[in-house]
């Protein structure tokens, strides 16, 4: 279909069916009836098959008339690629369409105390029981988990094969006794994640997505679209400013969905208030300082033309830049600490204080106390820094210890 | 903002790197440290006539190629990335930017044909190559235009058959060409700390010249940028050049049973200077960039100037660390591109320098 073609029946569309006074699950079950709820997906599956540049499309009629889209904030988006790429048509049946309509929210079940920059090396039990696998083990940095109905679950179904070789990946219902999720609170006060209890809990077989040990496999499906920050501002656009019952319900999704991310521009650095602080205070003066904030304005600009560098080599073809995604998140762990060492040179003294008593009314407290996690969250940046020089730079991999059955394996606890 | 190169400059790109990889091995370098001359003259004039990197910069109408600050860029990186010694930053750059930016259009006329054609070498005077602000201060034309002053240190100017220099006027900061300077040009080889650059001492007692430009602040200050950029892409391209074979032989050394470049805590120094590296290379490219679209052109110069001075730096620290003992050897190329850095860091404002010059610019802009 031609752009101009798709414009002119997503108005078409948008014009007989779209009502802000409809709830907005009554809504976004009119949107998958009219096929519009995911475009890219395949036409047997909610879709019309179509490419990125067609879907923005879509997506651009939706935000000039104002209107919802289908539910994709969070991890239920991670859920349903993951189930369209690996899913029994059962399944898909059973679980897409709620999670298109936001009937059904999900969260992410990977990371374990005992495993963190080494997935999988995860120790979560799943043991088979008659028509049920049995889950028992804990899990942490669930996002959402709270209120959740159902996760994505990465668990251990065999103990004597090597680790990547003993992994499943279930969808387990996150509403049974066997499922406890606790609040994790951070070093910043907020709680954004949860810690994630599983006793005895119950999957049905026809829930294990992919095949018995398959689970590493399906996992890079989930993860390769979480590196994407697959379509995690999308939806978010539209409808903010709208009246009526589906705007309000909207509002409220959204709301409860981007919670446990206010302090996400805080842990980047705040390097934009640097400047405006810098001049208030009279600290824009200081040689000394002015040495740093001229650091902090190079790395950030720098970091800035490296993308644009990158994104126009590879739209070349010419493939001689470093992918810029590769040393981006380390660009922005440095650009993170450089800006909280040069807010608290301008703040001096006034850097002890936090909450209201501190400069811009906390957020540079806050900034100075969520900094440590931008090095942590979506992989470390050791981790990161051996996938650049093992793939990038061609540098010999490291020895490795833990290539025989996981149980032989030294691990945590 | 910088885009990919495009084909005909990806092509020159890869002519120039194997031009230089082939004229200005390790062993040209070190002939030129132990010899007597500046310059290699037979690969000076292919420089010249094969490639035409002499005047790439140069306008058509005045005997150069007429490219823009991106293909000098170009020829200034692969001529970092293999040390060449010859007197390009002198005569190619200082002497020729300096007659395109505040030359008059006699000037331009007389001397950028041959500059460009290579037949003529060109070195300029500066009696700072520490600040752009400070030109002026030590070298002064009297009335009769004749220059006095006392250059500590200039680059270029024994190879040069026509000297220029910048020296403060009663009308005000002005070029001026050196008229015949045997009798009252006093130069001496001073011992530099970077055998691949020449450094020698002026002193200039009543030497007679002839003023082929007044200058005014802007143009001063663009022909600074020009320095800047030039200097920044020779830096970044020895950087990449020590970065790679540094990687290389992390791949090759064995201890303990396996090659060292398994190591993680050799990784991690690694991605480090990685990450520095693209981010001092997409500053220096746009500062090219930025000068080829024509505008101002001082923060990103700076920004270039300072970023690529500290990674040249880094790279050739870890490059003598990780090499380990053989890295602090004479008979080790390293120290080569150590020294090289060390004397650019410095040369024309140290990062310090143009950080602070970037955040002026900063102030303004905000």
């Amino acid at each position: 279909m031609t752009p101009e073609a798709i414009r002119q029946e997503v108005l078409a569309f948008l014009e007989t069916q779209f009502d802000p006074g409809l709830s907005l699950i009554e809504w976004r079950n009119r949107l998958v009836e009219g096929g519009w709820a995911a475009p890219h997906w395949p036409e047997a599956w909610f879709g019309r098959g179509f490419s990125v540049e067609q879907t923005r499309v879509v997506s651009e009629v939706f935000a000039e008339k104002q209107a919802v889209l289908a539910a994709s904030i969070g991890p239920r988006g991670l859920a349903a690629e993951t189930i369209l790429a690996h899913g029994t048509d059962d399944q898909k049946a059973r679980y897409l369409r709620p999670i298109l309509t936001g009937e059904h929210a999900w969260c992410q079940l990977f990371s374990e105390p005992g495993s963190g920059s080494d997935l999988a090396g995860l120790s979560t039990k799943a043991e088979r029981d008659g028509d049920h696998w049995m889950i028992n083990g804990q899990k942490v940095w669930n996002t959402s988990a709270h209120h959740a109905d159902f996760g994505i679950l990465l668990a251990r179904t065999d103990f004597d094969v090597p680790k990547h070789q003993g992994l499943s990946y279930f969808l387990i219902d996150m509403r049974q006794p066997g499922v406890e999720v606790r609040p994790l609170k951070q070093m910043n006060g907020h709680a954004s994640f949860n810690e994630v209890f599983m006793t005895d809990a119950r999957v049905p077989v026809i829930d294990l997505l992919g095949g018995e040990g398959q689970g590493w496999a399906v996992a890079a499906t989930t993860l390769s679209y979480e590196r994407q920050g697959f379509r995690r501002r999308h939806g978010q656009t539209a409808g903010q400013k709208g009246e009526g019952r589906l705007y309000e319900e909207y509002r409220q999704e959204v709301a409860i969905a981007n919670e446990p991310y206010t302090w996400y521009p805080q842990r980047e650095g705040r390097p934009d208030l640097v400047l405006k602080r810098a001049r208030e205070t009279g600290a824009i003066q200081d040689p000394v300082i002015r040495q740093e904030i001229a650091k902090l304005h190079a790395l950030t600009k720098a970091n800035e033309l490296a993308r644009v560098r990158a994104d126009a080599d590879r739209r070349s073809g010419s493939n001689e830049v470093i992918p810029a995604g590769s040393i981006g998140k380390l660009a922005a762990s440095v650009i993170a600490r450089q800006s909280a060492h040069v807010h608290t040179l301008i703040s001096g003294a006034n850097a002890m204080l936090s909450g209201e008593d501190s400069p811009e009314a906390g957020v540079v407290a806050e900034t100075l106390i969520s900094v440590p996690a931008i090095s942590i969250a979506g992989g470390t940046d050791e981790i990161q820094k051996n996938i650049i020089a093992e793939r990038v730079l061609g540098m010999p991999k490291d020895v490795r210890t833990d290539t025989g059955p996981f149980r032989e394996i030294k691990r945590n606890g | 903002m910088s885009m990919a190169l495009s084909p005909e400059q990806r092509q020159f790109k890869e002519a120039t790197a194997r031009f230089f990889s082939e004229v200005s091995p390790p062993a040209a370098v070190r002939a030129f440290m132990s010899g007597e001359t500046g310059h290699d003259g037979p690969v000076w004039r292919r420089l010249a006539q094969e490639l035409g990197l002499t005047g790439i910069h140069i306008p058509e109408s005045l005997g150069g190629a007429g490219f823009g600050s991106v293909e000098l860029g170009i020829a200034c990186e692969a001529m970092g990335r293999t040390l060449y010694t010859g007197p390009f930053l002198s005569s190619s750059i200082m002497a020729g930017c300096a007659i395109l930016r505040l030359g008059n259009d006699d000037a331009k006329a007389r001397y950028l044909p041959g500059i460009a054609s290579g037949e003529m070498v060109g070195a300029l005077l500066l009696d700072s190559l520490e600040s752009e602000s400070a030109w002026g201060s030590g070298l002064k034309a009297d009335e009769m235009q004749r220059l006095h002053g006392d250059i500590p240190i200039a680059l270029g100017t024994q190879e040069a058959t026509v000297v220029f220099a910048l020296a403060s006027s009663r009308e005000g900061l002005a070029l001026y060409r050196v008229l015949d300077a045997t009798s009252k040009l006093a130069i001496d080889t001073r011992s530099a700390l970077d055998p691949t650059r020449r450094i020698y001492r002026v002193q200039l007692d009543a030497t007679p010249a002839e003023r082929i430009g007044l200058c005014d602040r802007k143009a001063v200050n663009e022909f600074f940028n020009d320095l800047c950029i030039a200097l920044a892409h020779e830096q970044i391209g020895g950087a990449s050049a020590l970065f790679d074979s540094t990687v290389e032989y992390t791949k090759v050394r064995f201890q303990f049973g396996r090659p060292i470049g398994s190591f993680q805590a050799l990784k991690h120094r690694c991605a480090d200077l990685l990450l520095e590296l693209e981010l001092a290379k997409s500053a220096t490219y746009e500062a090219a960039s930025i000068l080829s679209r024509g505008e101002d052109g001082s923060e990103m110069a700076s920004m270039a100037k300072a970023m690529a001075s500290d990674v040249y730096m880094s790279v050739a620290r870890a490059a003598i660390q990780l090499r380990g003992g053989i890295g602090f050897t004479w008979e080790d190329d390293t120290h080569l591109w150590f020294k090289r850095a060390k004397s650019s860091e410095m040369l024309f404002g140290s990062p310090n320098y143009h950080r602070e010059r970037m955040m002026k610019c900063v102030e303004d802009a905000a």
